[in-house]
């Protein structure tokens, strides 16, 4: 344990994002303060058009912010940086790369041996259960298998910090509950700080430690609840009182 | 074991429609009174085969057309590439080439061959740039139209990897242009051909095309006949590689109507 540890992981100050073409110009973010500690696991809520996405694109170090700075471990964010696994709203796998080879994809950027990458792959095609589907192309996986891909690839580099867009926002409402389950299961077993957007309220408190509810137009942080829920959480705590209450609180948040 | 019993089939299929197409032809030729200098029967068509073949001339001027196209279509396809490259990653460059390559594809081949042969001279060069010229532009088109196709996203994925320059264009933008680059490579492969023997009607005194022109030259039509079945099988076989290229390369992408 080293004094880093006390420090919260994630640290945005002041963010504001405006995007300018010839039409004029948009506020997608203003003033955004938030920190993250580690090992959290925090959702975004919002409604469409409230910069969620450019939200996780500025932590990602995919989008520079117009004002305010947000910093990783102390260190400034200008580009994307190792210790980051992302997730987008589509699964993004290649085509043409078999599962395991897709999920090693980040391994060979780093120039690591690929007997050693695909062993580490194999691991974690256990871990979201794809077993058996290693040599599968993404083409003939369902929806919520390739999605099941993608964390894998996010994972591979062991990150300190998962940033998930929407992940499960292409999937059908049953999908989408399973996945949930199965990404609080990873959370579990590999123990990550984890910033996660979403549009659907319950999903949030069902999920995290922590919802940030953004306003939209220009995206602002409305509200920074903390959600008392104890873990492991079953189904059919999203029908307890404290739980709708939790949810009644954010969607007039962000109304 | 499936595929096995396919690919009989359609080598069958292949062999009746010659069958039938060479009944056809000696039919034709032995009802109407059309003399062999005009259209020739099959077995005499056969004989000047046998004959070229065994004095050597077929196989030193297919091979003297098979260089200029190999070495043509290696020059085409590279030039193609670099320049669409360029093409599809700087708005500027294209601004400043594309109308000498829009207008360059507006002059028909035909009309550049004479100049290349006036300043390269009648020897092999000009017969390989006339090849190169023809491949060039739709493999060009294709390589910018590949090149564009490769989805952002993949992009998004491949900075957030800290991937190098280097590693997004062998690891992203290749493999992603591939199905649309091969396709350009298909047409480019038979045009090569076309482009050599263009350059060889030219001017020249070696290669199918100048085999070609002999043969017209002496009303030995079987002979014009043998250089063009030549032509016809160097084509397909060019096309025939490609395909199989694709077949390897491709293997991921889903096949439609299989």
């Amino acid at each position: 344990m080293n004094s880093a540890n006390n420090h919260p992981l994630l640290e945005v100050k002041d963010l504001g994002v405006t995007f300018t073409d010839e039409k004029g110009s948009l506020q997608a973010l203003i003033q955004i303060d938030f920190s993250i500690a580690r090992e959290q696991f925090v959702c975004v809520v919002g409604p469409s058009g409230s910069g969620k996405s450019t939200l996780i694109r500025v932590l990602a170090g995919l989008l520079k912010p117009t004002s305010g700075e947000v910093s990783l471990d102390g260190i400034p964010v200008t580009e994307p940086r190792p210790g980051v696994g992302i997730v987008f709203q589509k699964a993004n796998l290649m085509p043409w790369r078999s599962v395991l080879r897709n999920i090693t994809l980040p391994l060979e950027i780093n120039h690591i041996d690929p007997e050693e990458a695909a062993s580490r792959a194999r691991d974690l095609i256990d871990l979201v259960g794809l077993s058996g589907f290693e040599d599968w192309l993404p083409h003939d996986l369902s929806g919520g298998m390739q999605q099941r891909v993608a964390i894998a690839r996010s994972l591979i580099r062991d990150p300190d910090l998962l940033l998930l867009d929407e992940p499960f926002g292409a999937l059908d409402a049953l999908t989408r509950e399973k996945m949930g389950t199965e990404l609080l299961r990873v959370w579990r077993a590999r123990k990550k700080t984890v910033i996660m957007i979403t549009h659907d309220i319950s999903e949030a408190v069902f999920l995290a430690d922590r919802v940030l509810a953004i306003s939209p137009q220009p995206g602002n942080l409305r509200l920074d609840l903390t959600i008392p829920l104890k873990r492991p959480r079953a189904e059919e705590d999203r029908f307890s009182p404290e739980f709708v209450d939790l949810t009644h609180q954010l969607r007039q948040a962000i109304k | 074991m499936k595929s096995w019993v396919e690919s009989v089939r359609r080598i069958g299929f292949l062999l009746l429609s010659v069958v039938v197409g060479l009944i056809l032809w000696q039919l034709f030729t032995t009802f109407s009174e059309i003399p062999s200098f005009i259209f020739p029967k099959p077995i005499e068509v056969w004989t000047k085969l046998i004959t070229v073949i065994e004095n050597g001339s077929l196989f030193y001027h297919t091979l003297v057309t098979l260089q200029e196209v190999i070495v043509g279509l290696a020059l085409g396809l590279t030039a193609a590439i670099i320049t669409g490259f360029l093409l599809a990653k700087s708005r500027l460059v294209e601004r400043v080439l594309s109308p000498y390559i829009v207008a360059s594809q507006s002059i028909p081949i035909v009309a550049i061959a004479p100049l290349l042969v006036i300043w390269l001279g009648p020897g092999i060069l000009s017969k390989i740039l006339t090849s190169a010229l023809i491949v060039f532009f739709p493999v060009l088109v294709n390589t910018i139209v590949g090149l564009r196709s490769v989805p952002c996203e993949l992009y998004d994925l491949m900075r957030s990897l800290q991937a190098s320059t280097w590693q997004r264009i062998i690891k992203l933008e290749i493999p992603a242009a591939m199905p649309v680059f091969l396709g350009g490579l298909r047409i480019g492969a038979t045009l090569a051909v076309i482009g050599a023997v263009v350059g060889e009607f030219v001017g020249a005194d070696k290669g199918l095309g100048f085999l070609v022109n002999v043969g017209r030259g002496l009303y030995d039509t079987a002979l014009v006949f043998v250089a063009v079945f030549t032509l016809v099988l160097l084509a397909l076989g060019l096309y025939g590689s490609v395909v199989y290229l694709e077949k390897h390369l491709l293997s991921w992408q889903k096949r439609n109507g299989d």
